[in-house]
């Protein structure tokens, strides 16, 4: 599956999460309560990466 | 008749069960993609399990944000009307601040679980795993599978303190054998130890590790290596929807009686939002929960010995203010200080409300769950008033404004 981050294109196995596939980017309950991993995806703010799971073509832009 | 259970974790996925079994129709609602709540985690790997009844209809991805009456609104803009409904909404780790604990590299002991079990991902090589309770031995069994070295710091001192406890123990005997499963554990497992600071600049390089006393003051100290820290000081349990549909309290927790119900007649709770002890009591709970939802008596009861018995063992001692500096972090979204809750305080803010507004803690994206507890406690506030949110769940703005649909 193919999707980008901050503009790189990266191949991704499906079901994963972005938390997953992005290091750093600030998960700490990585259960979607602490916010700490708030990303953009497609235009759409504070999305938590711990609980998106990736779908093809998604945008990601980490802050 | 529809009822509605919010959370499939072992409580609602057994209440939804039990409630179809006795001839009801069921609306299973969870945020998460696949049922099974914190314990059943599935991998996104394997083939998905769902709920084998076809009473129940499982409505994934879906997270109920308000109760208003007897309609609960859902995101994507639709609402739900109840007749009955069932809140298994679980719980999450309690962390307890320390100097440093805001670096990247330290977790919940929970999210080292989560990623282990959902993704297979080891959160670090070198890893440290303290806090208390019994909740640390599958996190640090986890971390053992997905590759990790692994450390587990203890802060009580369960292995003589459970001597004290032998009723519980043997009402506990079912969960005491499944702790056996992680035997592999006790190599590396030390008690009255605890971090009480991370250090490293950019990421958490070393910790600070000390021996304990009985209250938790640190006692002889040394500086250990890792690459992440993952914390966990019991469990807080997602109180905000049954705390908007106006459900008694109990020492913190839902009040139900021997059939689950709440204080609010046609709502039921089970699971860790009613306390904590283990995905068995709550599976139990939540039969008893559907059933009782559906007008069925099982003359079944749970035996709550065992997770008493718990919260005595496992308890968290005071001495963990003791790890605090003034510029330690209290709440994480806002960077609040121990420096600046207690100016608020000093300014005349007593109560949680005049406390936030003062210090701003609790006011970031999430909304004090993680601080909620840490700052009712430094300046003895009741911690449930921090689950007192009008919205359960921040929301995409669009779906406040839509004209909702109804979800049949
Ligand atoms: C991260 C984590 C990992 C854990 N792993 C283990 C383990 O490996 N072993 C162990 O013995 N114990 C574990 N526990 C303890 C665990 O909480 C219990 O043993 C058990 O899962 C509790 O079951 P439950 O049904 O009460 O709640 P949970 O299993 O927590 O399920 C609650 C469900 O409710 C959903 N939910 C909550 N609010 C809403 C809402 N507003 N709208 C829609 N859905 C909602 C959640 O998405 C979740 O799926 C873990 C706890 C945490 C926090
Ligand atoms: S890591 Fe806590 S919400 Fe994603």
């Amino acid at each position: 599956m193919n999707v980008t981050i901050n503009g790189e294109p990266a191949t991704v196995e499906p079901g994963r999460t972005i938390a997953a596939v992005v290091p750093n980017v600030g998960v700490f309950c990585a259960i979607g309560v602490c916010h700490g991993c708030l990303v953009t995806v497609n235009d759409v703010p504070d999305v938590r990466a711990c609980q998106r799971v990736l779908r093809e073509g998604d945008e990601v832009i980490t802050r | 008749m529809t009822i509605v259970v919010v959370g499939a974790g072992p409580a609602g996925v057994n209440a939804a069960v039990t409630a179809a079994r006795a001839g009801k129709d069921v609306l299973l609602i969870d945020s998460a993609a696949r049922i099974g709540g914190q314990y059943h985690r599935q991998s996104f790997r394997a083939k998905e399990i769902r709920v084998a009844h076809e009473r129940v209809r499982h409505l994934p991805d879906t997270t109920v944000w308000a109760i208003e009456d007897n309609r609960l609104h859902l995101t994507g803009s639709r609402v739900v009307t109840a007749e009955k409904l069932i809140l298994a909404t679980g719980a999450y780790d309690r962390t307890l601040p320390f100097p440093g604990w805001d670096l990247p590299g330290v977790y919940t002991a929970g999210a080292a679980q989560a990623m282990a079990k959902g993704q297979g991902i080891a959160l670090g090589r070198n890893v440290i795993v303290a806090g208390t309770g019994p909740f640390l031995l599958p996190v640090a069994s986890s971390l053992l599978d997905v590759g990790a070295k692994v450390r587990v710091f203890e802060a009580n001192s369960p292995s003589h303190r459970w001597l004290r406890e032998p009723t519980a123990l043997f009402a506990g005997r079912r969960k005491l054998l499944e702790l056996t499963r992680y035997a592999k554990v006790a190599r590396h497992y030390r008690e009255r130890t605890a971090v009480i600071a991370a250090h490293g600049d950019d990421r958490v390089r070393e910790v600070t590790v000390a021996e304990l006393d009985d209250n938790w003051n640190p006692l002889r100290q040394k500086r250990i290596a890792v690459d992440a820290v993952c914390v966990g000081y019991g469990f807080v349990p997602q109180l905000e929807l049954a705390i908007a549909a106006g459900c008694r309290l109990s020492d913190g927790f839902v009040a139900v009686d021997e059939q689950q119900r709440t204080s609010v007649p046609w709502i039921f709770a089970a699971g860790e939002i009613t306390g904590v002890g283990g995905a068995d009591l709550a599976a139990d709970e939540g039969v008893i929960a559907g059933a009782a939802a559906a007008g069925v008596q099982l003359g079944l009861t749970v035996d709550r010995r065992f997770a008493d018995a718990l919260t005595r063992v496992y308890a968290v001692k005071d001495g963990w203010k003791s790890w605090l500096t003034d510029d330690t972090i209290i709440c994480r979204c806002e960077r609040v200080t121990r420096h600046r809750l207690q100016e608020a305080t000093g300014r005349g803010a007593t109560a949680t409300r005049a406390v936030k507004l003062a210090s701003r803690a609790g006011l970031g994206p999430c909304q004090g769950r993680i601080c909620g507890a840490t700052v009712a406690d430094l300046l003895d506030l009741d911690p449930t008033t921090f689950a007192r949110r009008p919205i359960a769940t921040p929301i995409p703005l669009g779906d406040l404004a839509a004209n909702p649909v109804e979800e049949q």
